[in-house]
């Protein structure tokens, strides 16, 4: 696959060029002399670790439990500076890296199984349970490096804190890349235990799931991504990993499913991206550079994403504004219309002054102006040349439905839902603008059940 | 071992900044935002590059203001992700402080040439040297760290004080408090400031671990005793000063059962705190785990009618 090993380095460096470019005494040699096994080594391994954690993240970001991460890692640095001290007076390497991970895996799950217990045990929250591991362990963990530092050989173990993935070699990048391929594995074949477990533990645990061993395997596997994101991206950023994909995520989907994938892809992508921009730049570490580039992910999802973004709830919520600001108009109209005519049966349609319609509602003359100029672009109401206001045919007939919605729905309250005529206004108005013609028909089949059809039912209140 | 004065100005140095965030600390566990301490003694980095970089000095003044600023940047960014964004408290705290940190990383090693700021030193402190830094007030010679932890814990204690049954509302019932006309997200980010300043001014000192730990830990160990209030303030600042105390014996005695010299002393406070809350939730008088268990071993649950006393923290 010679390939893929020399397009895909150059189609980072296109991509990362502008950044690059930017540096002083960039050069261009340099891009090509990283194109080496080693860059390739730290860019695989922390896009794998990426994709894990996205994965895991997207379940822990369900559980409202993202910040376990945070304790998690920071659990881990005791068990780091203890399996040093051992392996050193061992005699062994000291900085042997799956002894320093299992050390780090063994205090993680101390430290997980400590949380656990304060929150099934007292009745503190879940956040001081994480705060308190976290700052606990930490606080043993730099007294056990503060021991340690005069062994020696300690140099450099304070990396795990801040990462290194330059120091990732061959032998490294296995054991990421296994880790991290069982994590994601494993979380897919137990997706539909813990999409339950996220969604509605006590009904899981009411079904006989074993809620508890759910819970330690999904953090047991958090864990895991943390030990092998320590010497990645340090113990700090690799809770970026964990917390920001998913929230990322989050934006785009309602879907779980959908969401992991995304949250996987968007960590596979944002490690491969930092990773490669911080091998390419001279000076910027990779873990920084990755946290920043899901950051910027996050932030774009937030802002653009249709389903759930900022923007894409601000449009929708502006186009349901503007829709009851039209019908409140239409339905006010028509109004005066029936009051004008009560005497004489259905109301016709002629011009009235725009001062009425201003006191049907409380409108600022502005707010008024502004949905009147909306409507007469659509074609319901003129202004006459007396400054006075007419409904055109079509928006007769929009204002006697729109009127007609609110009245059956206003007599489905009082016949149904026991709410008294003087009151019904103001509840009528929080759904009729939602109603779908399906339910109106339905409305209508229930309300001729109960004899209390007309084809444009009165007001049940003085209008 | 022998205490000399030395070891009783770290002592004292340490007890300060311990109390003087057990007191907001009772008010953000009981808010549930023991997090925001850690979020934001992590996300103080950039302020402190960057303070470093416009000043070119490393004057406490200037880093003190940058750092203090985007600490309370940190609470207002979390606060604006998680209700525009509708995006999970907890998750928000984490994506904004760990993205402030990575800037702050990244500011730091870029300017690297010029900079001589270690994160490691703002993560760990540096509490052993404090007798060494004096200042000199009238006829003392005190510990600058002394000095202004002391002025800090008098403006938090200040704050609790003044503000005692506005936070208590806001903390219990937010909703009753805004109806009352104590704007509880006022208080919330006078809170978050309140933090952010002792934070800072204590992590220059001694280190973050203690701030995060002094925060969380004593109130935690507080509220396994006690479901009120006001015990639970002064439980929590007496946990505090005495985690400091056992910290830094623990910090000198605990490496030389392995040959090892005196540790990080700001480390083994936080152990130490860990310790008492251990003490508080096997022993608690009245919920202890043990306590529980003994009780209901001997058969004569006798506590069960007297009912739970007014709840200091039943809302989950």
């Amino acid at each position: 696959m010679w390939w893929n090993r020399s397009s895909v380095p150059l189609l980072l460096a296109l991509l990362t060029m502008p950044c690059a470019a930017s540096e002083e005494g960039f050069d261009w040699t340099d891009v090509l002399f990283l194109r080496t096994h080693n860059t390739w080594v730290v860019v695989l391994s922390t896009a794998a670790l990426g994709v894990a954690a996205g994965m895991v993240g997207s379940f822990l970001l369900l559980r409202k439990r993202s910040l376990m991460g945070d304790a998690l890692s920071h659990a881990t640095l005791p068990g780091i500076g203890i399996a040093f001290a051992v392996m050193s007076v061992a005699g062994g390497d000291a900085k042997c890296l799956p002894g320093l991970l299992l050390g780090a895996t063994v205090s993680g799950v101390l430290g997980l199984l400590v949380m656990l217990g304060i929150g099934r045990t007292t009745r503190l929250r879940d956040d001081v349970a994480m705060g308190l591991v976290l700052s606990v362990f930490f606080g043993l963990g730099v007294a056990v490096l503060g021991m340690v530092q005069r062994l020696p050989d300690a140099a450099g173990l304070e990396s795990f804190i801040y990462g290194k993935p330059a120091s990732i070699v061959l032998a490294d990048f296995h054991w990421i890349v296994s880790l991290a391929g069982i994590v994601t594995v494993v979380s897919v074949l137990l997706f539909k235990e813990f999409k339950l477990l996220c969604f509605d533990d006590g009904f899981a645990s009411s079904q006989g799931w074993p809620v508890l061993v759910l819970d330690v395997l999904l953090l047991g596997m958090v864990t895991a991504v943390t030990v092998i994101g320590l010497q990645a991206v340090g113990l700090i950023l690799i809770i970026a990993f964990l917390i920001t994909p998913p929230a990322a995520a989050r934006f785009w989907t309602d879907h779980l499913p959908t969401m992991a994938l995304l949250s996987a892809v968007i960590g596979g992508i944002s490690g491969w991206l930092g990773a490669s921009i911080s091998a390419l730049t001279p000076d910027l570490p990779a873990g920084g550079v990755i946290v920043v580039v899901a950051a910027a992910v996050f932030l774009l999802s937030m802002f653009l994403a249709p389903a759930r973004g900022v923007i894409g709830r601000w449009l929708r919520h502006a186009r349901l504004r503007q829709k009851i600001g039209r019908q409140h108009l239409l339905r006010g109209a028509y109004e005066i219309l029936e009051v004008d005519q009560s005497r004489s049966g259905a109301p016709d349609n002629h011009a009235f002054p725009r001062g009425e319609l201003q006191g049907k509602r409380t409108w600022t003359p502005r707010e008024l102006g502004r949905i009147l100029r909306r409507e007469a672009r659509r074609g319901h109401i003129e202004e006459l040349a007396d400054g006075r206001l007419r409904l055109t045919e079509e928006g007769f007939g929009e204002a006697a439905r729109i009127t007609r919605n609110h009245r059956l729905w206003e007599m489905y309250l009082v016949t149904h839902a026991d709410i008294a005529p003087s009151h019904v206004d103001r509840d009528a108005d929080m759904v009729e603008h939602v109603l779908e013609a399906d339910l109106v028909q339905r409305l209508e089949a229930a309300l001729r059940k109960q004899g209390a059809w007309v084809p444009q039912p009165r007001s049940p209140h003085r209008i | 071992m022998n205490w000399t004065s030395f070891d009783l100005w770290i002592v004292a140095a340490g007890a300060l900044c311990a109390v003087a965030c057990a007191l907001p600390g009772c008010f953000l566990v009981l808010r549930r935002m023991s997090m925001m301490g850690d979020a934001i003694s992590h996300a103080v980095l950039p302020g402190l590059a960057a303070a470093f970089l416009i000043t070119g000095s490393r004057t406490s003044l200037a880093m003190f203001v940058g750092a203090a600023a985007v600490g309370v940047l940190t609470a207002i960014f979390t606060e604006w992700i998680s209700r525009f964004g509708n995006v999970d408290r907890g998750a928000a705290m984490g994506i904004v402080f760990t993205t402030l940190f990575a800037i702050g990383l990244l500011m730091i090693r870029r300017a690297a040439g010029r900079v001589d700021l270690d994160p490691g030193c703002v993560l760990y402190g540096a509490i052993e040297l404090t007798p060494l830094d004096t200042l000199t007030i009238g006829p003392l010679d005190l510990p600058r760290v002394v000095v202004v932890m002391g002025v800090v814990l008098i403006l938090n204690l200040a704050m609790v004080g003044l503000l005692f049954k506005e936070l208590r509302l806001s903390a219990f019932d937010p909703g009753l408090s805004d109806t009352l006309g104590f704007s509880s997200r006022l208080l919330h980010y006078l809170l978050m400031t309140v933090v952010a300043v002792t934070t800072v001014a204590a992590f220059e000192a001694v280190g973050s671990i203690i701030v995060i730990a002094m925060l969380i830990v004593p109130a935690g160990a507080a509220l396994l005793v006690t479901r009120r209030l006001v015990p639970m303030l002064l439980i929590a600042c007496g946990v505090a000063a005495a985690s400091s105390a056992i910290g830094h014996w623990l910090a000198v005695e605990v490496p030389s059962w392995f040959g090892a010299e005196a540790t990080n002393s700001s480390g083994m406070m936080a152990v130490a705190a860990g310790l008492l809350f251990g003490v508080a939730w096997l022993f608690g008088p009245s919920e202890g785990v043990l306590t529980t268990w003994w009780r209901r071993r001997r058969g004569a649950d006798v506590d069960h009618h007297r009912g739970p006393g007014p709840a200091v923290a039943e809302r989950r």
